[in-house]
């Protein structure tokens, strides 16, 4: 019987199998930053031991810096004291740093796919939950925990239960305004955010293998808000040439040998996944969220939901706790709901592809008075060629705080913070209770959809403006 | 880590589905470089009215004195989803949880558990719903968690099964190292690294 793409690597990582218990799989990239390593590295000193494979260990400095400028002033001591302590750890390991002040610092799961450190058929693992995103690449990219971390740097390996495997295949056409993000929230809103808990997600079809790299890492990003462990997009030529000439990518003398592998690395036709599940991409229209969950999602022309149109009590409660979060009301139209804030970044949304299509919705005219807008960029590589492309007076011109790159507002552990009781409309991943600061409210949108509300000074319907 | 046996404690219910990890503990306690000193930033948002700390919400079931000491917490669907922070574990296991039933629990926020020592148990959403009145009532009810027979046992007796992946539970049992249990197929790994080398030079 054939194989799924996720089998695939999965065999291709066997170091020691027992599917009854824990297997070992090897990993060939492992991607770091200061939040969730301190401790790791701790343990390592304490037990004696060191880092078995500095080589394929990255490290980047992304959740505490400061976008205002670079300048480490802006950062709380704590933060600061973080930061140091992921560059003394790097420094005492042999571990390649990307620091605050590289060129080409940015969100860890922005660089690694622009450096050509995340390629096709990897085992890739950081301690972050959005490490899913690499799977865009047809790699195995799941997030993990501190003590796995020390795991990973101790062995470079991790012990693992074997997933269950789910192809998600999302055929046709997108409507004109609808993007890779608003697919990955209506799946989301679909099978719920523990709809894939225990699966590994393949995204297949023809609405897929339309996007670009950077529309396939928005799906993969947000897989993880659908409870699966990873996914994955088998690579294609699209793959490839993204990949081609970048800093870590094979050089010439191996590139040919690695496409050829990367070329088998496709589900096989009689391959058997655990389940199946059947999308029709032409149904989509713009989605935003109006609760505290990303299942909590509605598409941008319809109203605040009533908690009593909710099946199951759970999800009532829910829906009713969400509403008094949020400060709605059922039946209210998405579109009057009024923006404080618009955030466009993240690793969800922070590419060069995110800037260029907010910017085409903004430019020549204003941002609402009484909206404050960030477009903080994922990396400084993406910093850089937007600035080339002209994007950043585009921004600027508009009344956009155009920042340097770091993860910002999405989680808010720098001082990018909304402010209580503040409503942002946010290109990023998660609309959790204080996710963007204590007591604000987040409404998840493409950014589009976010260039828009910026623009009108509440959510608007994307698809009256183009 | 410290072996887990059996556990009787006082059960402390919160009722409500998709408890994430920023509710757990916020971000902004996530800046420690220490492992220890969590406990007292559980449920920051929900635990206390300010941010030093020092008011507590009298209406989080948490400050409730009749719940004072629990060790059993009692939950809803996919608890610990989002982040993958293991400073939740952390805070959960400082504050004095020493298990966590609930119909379903996010995968990573699962596996950082196990590492911690908690015990993460998944009943029935029928077995939840039962066990929530006993919970409820704040008369510190205890039930006991039965690692070895796989059993909770609620106040009044009854026994409810649960299924636990069997490295899993020999990890909790023994208390293992998970990095020395890896280390004996350290041959094997160096074998591995010898032959991705020739067939794929560019990892």
């Amino acid at each position: 019987m054939g194989k799924t793409l996720y089998e695939k690597i999965w065999n291709d990582h066997l170091i020691h199998a027992d599917e009854s218990q824990a297997s070992i799989i090897y990993v060939d990239r492992h991607l770091m930053h200061e939040v969730t390593s301190p401790q790791a590295f701790e343990a390592l000193r304490v037990k004696g031991r060191k880092v078995r494979c500095t080589s394929k260990t990255f490290a980047v400095m992304d959740h505490n810096v400061p976008t205002r400028a670079k300048d480490l002033s802006f950062a709380d001591a704590i933060s600061r004291k973080q930061m140091e302590t992921l560059a003394t750890n790097c420094h005492d390991f042999g571990i390649k740093l990307f620091d605050f002040m590289h060129p080409d610092q940015g969100v860890i799961h922005i660089i690694g796919p622009e450096l050509g450190i995340t390629l096709p058929g990897m085992v890739i693992v950081c301690g972050d939950s959005h490490t899913a995103t690499h799977g865009a690449f047809g790699s195995l990219a799941f997030g993990i925990g501190t003590s796995e971390v020390e795991h990973v740097l101790a062995t470079q390996t991790l012990q693992q239960k074997k997933s269950k495997t789910m192809l998600l295949k999302i055929d046709g056409n997108l409507s004109k305004g609808v993007t890779a993000k608003d697919i990955i929230l209506y799946v989301i809103g679909k099978i719920g955010t523990d709809g894939a808990t225990g699966y590994v997600i393949e995204y297949a079809g023809s609405a897929i293998t339309a996007l670009s790299m950077e529309g396939r890492m928005t799906i993969c990003n947000m897989s993880i808000e659908a409870g699966a462990r990873a996914g994955m997009i088998a690579p294609d030529e699209k793959t490839f040439h993204y990949l081609k000439g970048r800093d870590f990518s094979p050089k010439v003398q191996d590139w040919d040998k690695a496409v050829a592998y990367w070329k088998t690395l496709q589900s096989d036709s009689d391959a058997k996944f655990d389940k199946v599940l059947s999308m029709d991409a032409s149904k989509i229209r713009p989605q935003v969220t109006w609760g505290t969950s990303p299942e909590q999602v509605v598409a941008v022309d319809e109203s605040v939901p009533d908690p009593k149109d909710f099946v199951e009590p759970v999800k009532q409660e829910a829906a009713r706790k969400a509403l008094t979060y949020m400060g709605l009301t059922p039946g209210t139209p998405m579109t009057s709901i009024k923006a404080d804030i618009v955030f466009i970044g993240s690793c969800t949304n922070g590419r060069i592809e995110d800037f260029r299509a907010a910017a085409e919705i903004i430019k020549g005219k204003k941002v609402a008075k009484h909206v404050q807008s960030l477009a903080v960029c994922g990396s400084g590589r993406v910093k850089r060629q937007a600035e080339k492309e002209g994007l950043d007076k585009i921004f600027k011109e508009a009344g956009f705080e155009w920042r340097e790159a770091g993860c910002s507002m999405c989680l808010a552990m720098n001082e990018d913070r909304a402010a209580a009781g503040a409503r942002c409309i946010s290109t990023s991943n998660r609309n959790f209770e204080g996710r963007q600061g204590k007591d604000s409210r987040s409404h998840l949108v493409s950014p589009q959809m976010a260039a828009i509300a910026a623009i009108e000074g509440h959510i608007a319907d994307i698809r009256e403006y183009i | 880590m410290e072996p887990f046996s059996i556990h009787s404690g006082i059960v402390v219910p919160i009722d409500r589905a998709n408890i994430d990890t920023d509710a757990i503990v916020p971000k902004q306690f996530l800046k420690k470089v220490e492992r220890t000193g969590f406990g007292k930033h559980l449920f920051h948002d929900w635990r206390y009215l300010n941010d030093d700390e020092n008011k507590a919400n009298p209406d989080f079931i948490l400050n409730n004195p009749a719940y004072q000491g629990a060790t059993i917490l009692l939950a809803r669907d996919n608890f610990g989803c989002g982040s993958s922070r293991e400073h939740a574990p952390w805070a959960l296991a400082d504050f004095g949880f020493k298990v966590i039933i609930a119909p379903s629990f996010a995968d990573i926020f699962y596996n950082n558990c196990s590492r911690n020592g908690l015990l993460l148990v998944r009943l029935s959403t029928k077995d939840v719903d039962e066990l929530f009145p006993f919970a409820s009532k704040g008369d510190g009810a205890k039930i006991t968690a039965d690692l070895p027979r796989q059993k909770i046992i609620a106040p009044h007796g009854k026994e409810y099964p649960f299924t636990i992946d069997s490295f899993v539970k020999e990890c909790l049992v023994k208390g293992l190292d998970a990095i020395g249990w890896t280390e004996q197929f350290t041959k094997k790994i160096d074998s591995f690294e010898k032959k991705l080398k020739q067939e794929k030079p560019w990892i």
